[in-house]
């Protein structure tokens, strides 16, 4: 690697710093994502897009259902405390928004913890076994992979009733194929390491070795992977939603606010502005960080 | 070649099966079934009802009925649609979906992989950054934004575009929808095409071609462009199926009368032979859409067929 000289003297200067110590690979990682200004711009408004969502539904003056027969559908406005106006009930659509940003992160990160567990597991158990068990499950997987995705979620939801927990599960149970090939990918190569020999030769168990030294050294491509994976399941859920398979009223989330406004674009563009607006700040971010892992975490690309 | 693809075709055949399957007693395990609706009539004509539907039969017979039947291409009669077969309603939404799907495929392949590449050839420059940002927008923003975005400006204000309707595929219904429809796709294919090129152009063979002293237009038309647009074919089979199932939002949006539409209604109405149909028939052609693609990759590298396939 060819160095210029300022990045050379920051290095010296990190080094003396941490008193020589040695640097493991995942410190120069770290040091990577830091200097990436878009994605540590990223991390904090995603921060702060959180912070908002989660505190202000509790501490606002309207409430999520509040009515106020005074302000319908009324632009944004200082006065009442209606920022980003209100819907054609009189609801107020700052706090709605909030709120469906609670609802919508909660599932982009639900969803994928169930797809991570799912498919971490099964790529893992796929990768390590190998021979037969391996061609058995990954041929599964292909079969999966051939499936209209969406179709296969809005099946489910159809069959179980609108029911945001099924949503979940539903949704993460379709998300994480691509998942378990990745990770029986890594698994692969991870598998005939020294010390996964040494595992094996003093004799622990194969869910033990697998535990203990296969998933913490398949989950680097994994981290990115996941950061990439909330904001698809973020707007997956918005498509049910969209579609009226989704979460249900009076719960809401950035899809369902986002359709319900884009029914009345015409008369109140807002009511479509202000959700269609986070939703998409938050997918440039997990968007941003996404790349910015992937370039941390494999410094060739640069 | 010709094992590769027998090889490939009965991977095809237990995919298939699965899908019906799965999809058949999916929809069985619902709760509340088609006629609900109707509770209020008397018990024998729901009786009857269920008889001429086959649903008072055991679910295994069920089963097997609806397979001879998808077999010779009978997909039952739509319970929600009176009057039509699954058959018919495929047929009528179908010539729409596939054009609407297709234009939109298309111009998403062309200006996608053009804008990647021009990105790719000018890194770091204004150009790249101003391509890749509006790419980043095209993945962030989705779709069933874009859409009311598009019928706003189009429809409303500049009141140059109808923004709903079919009228049989005249070309300034299709602006629209076929907008909204490609501009994600055109953003991630920008995204990988530049990747690909990216990646070729810092390719051994590459060096090799430069050190011995061809064109750089040469080198890049004849040995980088051949390479970068491979991933691309195979890319093409999930952006089909993507294509498919993000053309059901753009149909509710636009109004059109496409298969999207009738699985959404289906779906809402247990309508079990229509959603099953349309999954069928949609799980069918992506499995022969992937096919194809995998064998139309096998012809353009000759690495994939050597390899052993799983």
């Amino acid at each position: 690697m060819i160095w210029t000289k300022k990045q050379r003297d920051k290095t010296q200067d990190l080094m003396q710093k941490s008193g020589d110590a040695g640097r493991s690979l995942m410190d120069d990682a770290i040091e990577r994502f830091r200097r990436n200004k878009a994605a540590m711009g990223s991390v904090y408004v995603l921060i702060i897009i959180t912070l908002l969502s989660v505190f202000i539904p509790m501490l606002w003056p309207h409430g999520i259902e509040d009515m106020s027969w005074e302000y319908i559908s009324s632009p944004p406005s200082w006065g009442a405390f209606h920022l980003f106006g209100t819907d054609g009930n009189g609801r107020d659509l700052f706090v709605r928004v909030m709120y469906g940003g609670r609802v919508s992160l909660t599932i982009g990160v639900m969803t994928t913890v169930v797809a991570l567990i799912i498919g971490v597991t099964y790529g893992t158990v796929a990768g390590y076994l190998g021979g037969r068990v391996d061609g058995f499950m990954m041929r599964i997987v292909d079969i999966m992979y051939a499936m209209p995705l969406l179709f296969l979620i809005i099946l489910l939801v159809t069959v179980a009733g609108p029911n945001i927990y099924l949503v979940f599960l539903g949704i993460g149970a379709v998300e994480w194929l691509t998942m378990a090939r990745i990770v029986r990918g890594q698994t692969m190569s991870v598998k005939r390491k020294e010390y996964v020999e040494s595992a094996v030769a003093i004799g622990l168990t194969t869910p033990r070795i697998i535990r203990r030294y296969i998933v913490p050294n398949v989950i680097g491509p994994v981290i990115v992977f996941v950061t990439l994976l909330i904001p698809t399941n973020i707007i997956v859920e918005s498509y049910l939603s969209f579609l009226g398979l989704g979460v249900q009223e009076p719960l809401t989330s950035w899809g369902l606010l986002i359709s319900q406004g884009a029914t009345q674009i015409n008369t109140a563009p807002w009511l479509l502005v202000f959700p269609a607006t986070f939703l998409a700040i938050t997918m440039f971010c997990f968007n941003f960080i996404g790349d910015g892992l992937r370039d941390a975490l494999d410094p060739r690309e640069r | 070649m010709i094992r590769y693809i027998i090889d490939r075709l009965m991977g095809a055949i237990p995919t298939f099966l699965v899908i019906i399957t799965g999809a058949f007693f999916l929809m069985r395990l619902a709760p509340g079934g088609p006629f609900d609706d109707l509770a209020d009539l008397p018990p024998e004509v729901l009786a009857n009802i269920n008889q001429a539907y086959n649903l008072d039969k055991p679910l295994l017979t069920q089963y097997v009925l609806f397979m001879k039947n998808a077999v010779t291409g009978n997909l039952g009669p739509s319970f929600s649609y009176q009057d039509y077969s699954v058959s018919e309603l495929l047929a009528i939404g179908l010539p729409v979906s596939i054009k609407l799907g297709l234009t939109a495929l298309t111009i998403a392949v062309i200006i996608g992989a053009i804008v990647g590449i021009l990105a790719a050839l000018r890194k770091n420059t204004a150009f790249d950054y101003t391509i890749m940002g509006a790419a980043m927008t095209g993945v962030a923003v989705p779709n069933f934004v874009i859409a009311p975005i598009l019928m706003l400006i189009f429809g409303i204000y500049l009141k140059i575009l109808p923004i709903s309707g079919w009228n049989d595929g005249a070309l300034n219904h299709m602006v629209l929808p076929v907008t909204a429809l490609a501009i994600p796709k055109i953003a991630i294919i920008a995204r990988l095409m530049r990747g690909n090129m990216l990646e070729i152009l810092r390719s051994d063979y590459i060096r090799t071609a430069r050190a011995k002293g061809m064109r750089e237009s040469v080198v890049i038309t004849r040995h980088a462009l051949k390479a970068a647009i491979l991933p691309l074919v195979s890319y093409l089979g999930p952006a089909i199926a993507a294509i498919m199932t993000g053309s059901v939002v753009i149909e509710m949006i636009f109004g059109l009368p496409g298969v999207g539409r009738y699985f959404v209604y289906g779906a809402i109405n247990r309508d079990y032979p229509l959603v099953m149909g349309i999954v069928v028939f949609y799980a069918t052609a992506i499995i022969l859409l992937n096919l194809l693609v995998d064998i139309l990759y096998g012809v353009l590298d000759p690495r994939v067929r050597q390899e052993k396939t799983p």
